[in-house]
């Protein structure tokens, strides 16, 4: 048995410094790449911003035929289809991290956690498929029967903002659910404990020990859900509709900014490839924004001493 | 549901030195484990009683047994009768919330809710039984502030955050907490083992004036803290109780010769 290694002191201090640099540059790479996309974005965008000014976000005028490029009916739309999805997404999520967590015996919360997760990796064109088969007749069905009790002068058609947000709806559940799940598992027994020693019953408990110590994690997935929501373009171009106007009603055709990119870039050329960047670079900035508000509400909302 | 509790209240101040908390043949089983074995014991009104013994001895699984802490272990089974004032803790009519609304807990590490301010944390348990009224509420958290010997050090700050007390106060905290919808008995479960010395030392000085209000049994590692606190204590050894003795007579003239040989640190 060797008991002394030789190895020299300077070898040692030399291979560290190798791996220092190349780490500093691979994530220094991170940095550039998204500056350079920023600064791609803001050159591609910068005619259609100087075309229409303010009036790019404000102005509702969105026609490549007469060359108006205004996005508010897609801002509109993505934020619409964004926390329209996660009404419906959150209480199913939390309600289901709950069962998974304090209801389910252990036979079925495995399964059906994994379940949930596998939601996240079915395609999102195979949910587009989904919605187009199955939400948007449902959706007519359901918006025919609308026409029939109200009288009012619609045509049920099934695409529009009312499908899209239903499909992001269950494409978000999973993501707030694992990380719903998650923070709930992570709240510490003696908190359980603490509240069930007060003569709390089982709701009381969850109320009162678990969904305020769990708050803040349940946002963050929340945040990421909108996120997730406000990015995703194959299947809600598949189910909106894509009509350049602000919608008029829950179940109007509209558009979002990602579906929007996805319907026009193909045949866009001049001004309305410009404006389309532009459109990119503020999905980015709102992103960005989104993040940001998550953060602060976020470091808020953890208890005291709790934080990590 | 009929409560059997209620019955009993009017009589609760007029017995004092009466037996409060009986247990008769209690076992207690994990599965098939029985981590608690045919235990007799008797505590009396307001006194302070130590559970004693090894780790593993089965001390901290009885006192969970006490206020149905147990109803929530999966596969753990109680058999045998514990009975609070006359009454089966286990009978088919009780409702295990009730039992632990009667009979309070404070844990091991403190636990207070560290989103809510300190006087929410106090003002739970009463606000979980309904409790609307405000000055009621503030004439119960100082109360029991009081009780806790933690009113004159947080009486300026009650809307600041439970948690961010220190150790020691959070524990007392905790002991509010569980004073706040006025139990019969406070179960300990070895609270000063995550503490301090010094706050140590307050929270047993706490004890003798808490057991003017309520009969308490605490379990603890501590043999001195035993013999200093009790008024009563119990020596459990691998699921038997082996000994249960005034404090004094336990530490002093030992019955069995394994208590002697425990609180002498022969083992354990």
């Amino acid at each position: 048995m060797t008991t002394d290694v030789k190895r020299p002191r300077s070898m040692t201090s030399a291979a560290d410094t190798t791996f220092k640099n190349i780490i500093i540059s691979l994530a220094s790479l991170v940095l550039v790449a998204v500056f350079l996309y920023g600064v791609v974005l803001i050159a591609g965008g910068f005619p259609a911003f100087a075309r229409e000014g303010f009036g790019f976000i404000f102005g509702l005028d969105w026609n490549p035929g007469t060359e108006k490029f205004q996005a508010l009916p897609f801002i509109a739309g993505s934020f619409l289809t964004g926390f329209g999805a996660l009404i419906i997404a959150v209480p199913l999520s939390v309600a289901a991290a709950l069962f998974i967590v304090e209801y389910a015996p252990k036979w079925l919360a495995v399964p059906v956690g994994y379940m949930i997760e596998m939601l996240a990796a079915i395609p999102s064109v195979v949910y587009g498929l989904w919605g187009i088969f199955v939400l948007i007749p449902a959706v007519r069905s359901f918006q025919s029967w609308l026409v029939g009790v109200t009288g009012l002068d619609w045509t049920p058609t099934g695409i529009g903002l009312m499908s899209a947000i239903l499909v992001l709806a269950v494409m978000v559940i999973p993501y707030v659910c694992a990380i719903a799940r998650d923070v709930i598992q992570l709240v510490p027994n003696d908190q359980r404990e603490a509240a069930y020693a007060l003569g709390a019953t089982k709701w009381e408990v969850i109320r009162y020990g678990i969904l305020p110590y769990a708050r803040a994690g349940i946002l963050g997935g929340v945040i990421l859900g909108l996120g997730r929501a406000i990015g995703e373009t194959l299947a809600v171009t598949m189910v909106i509709g894509n009509a350049s106007e602000i919608a008029k009603n829950l179940f109007s055709s509209t558009a979002t900014m990602s579906s929007l990119i996805a319907s026009q870039f193909g045949e866009a050329g001049g001004v309305q490839l410009n404006a389309l960047i532009a459109l990119g670079f503020l999905l980015l900035v709102f992103s960005v924004i989104v993040n940001l508000i998550a953060r602060v509400v976020i470091t808020k909302l953890t208890p005291v001493g709790t934080r990590l | 549901m009929s409560n059997p509790f209620q019955v009993q209240v009017a009589e609760r101040t007029a017995s004092t030195a009466a037996i409060r908390l009986e247990a008769k043949d209690v076992s207690i089983f994990y599965g098939d484990k029985e981590a608690v074995k045919k235990v007799g014991v008797s505590f009396r009104s307001n006194t302070v009683n130590a559970l004693i013994g090894p780790s593993g001895c089965g001390k901290t699984t009885f006192l969970r047994a006490i206020n149905r802490m147990h109803d929530l272990t999966p596969g753990a089974r109680v058999t045998g009768q514990l009975m609070l004032d006359g009454i089966n803790l286990y009978g088919s009519d009780v409702d295990p919330v009730d039992v632990r609304r009667r009979i309070g807990m404070v844990f091991q590490k403190p636990n207070p809710f560290p989103t809510m301010s300190i006087y929410d944390n106090v003002a739970a348990g009463l606000k979980l039984a309904g409790e609307t009224n405000k000055s009621k509420l503030d004439g119960v958290v100082e109360k029991s502030l009081r009780g806790a010997a933690l009113w004159e050090e947080v009486k300026d700050r009650l809307k600041a955050p439970g948690a961010s007390l220190s150790g020691g106060q959070q524990q007392r905290l905790c002991i509010a907490r569980a004073l706040s919808v006025d139990p019969e008995i406070l179960l300990m479960d070895e609270p000063t083992s995550a503490l301090d010395p010094q706050s140590t030392a307050r929270i047993e000085d706490l004890m003798e004036s808490l057991k003017e209000q309520v009969t308490i049994v605490i379990v603890t590692h501590n043999m001195q803290q035993a013999s200093r606190v009790s008024d009563t204590t119990s020596f459990f050894l691998l699921g038997d109780l082996i000994e249960h003795s005034p404090t004094a007579q336990m530490f002093t003239n030992p019955k069995d010769q394994r208590t002697e040989a425990y609180i002498s640190g022969k083992f354990g």
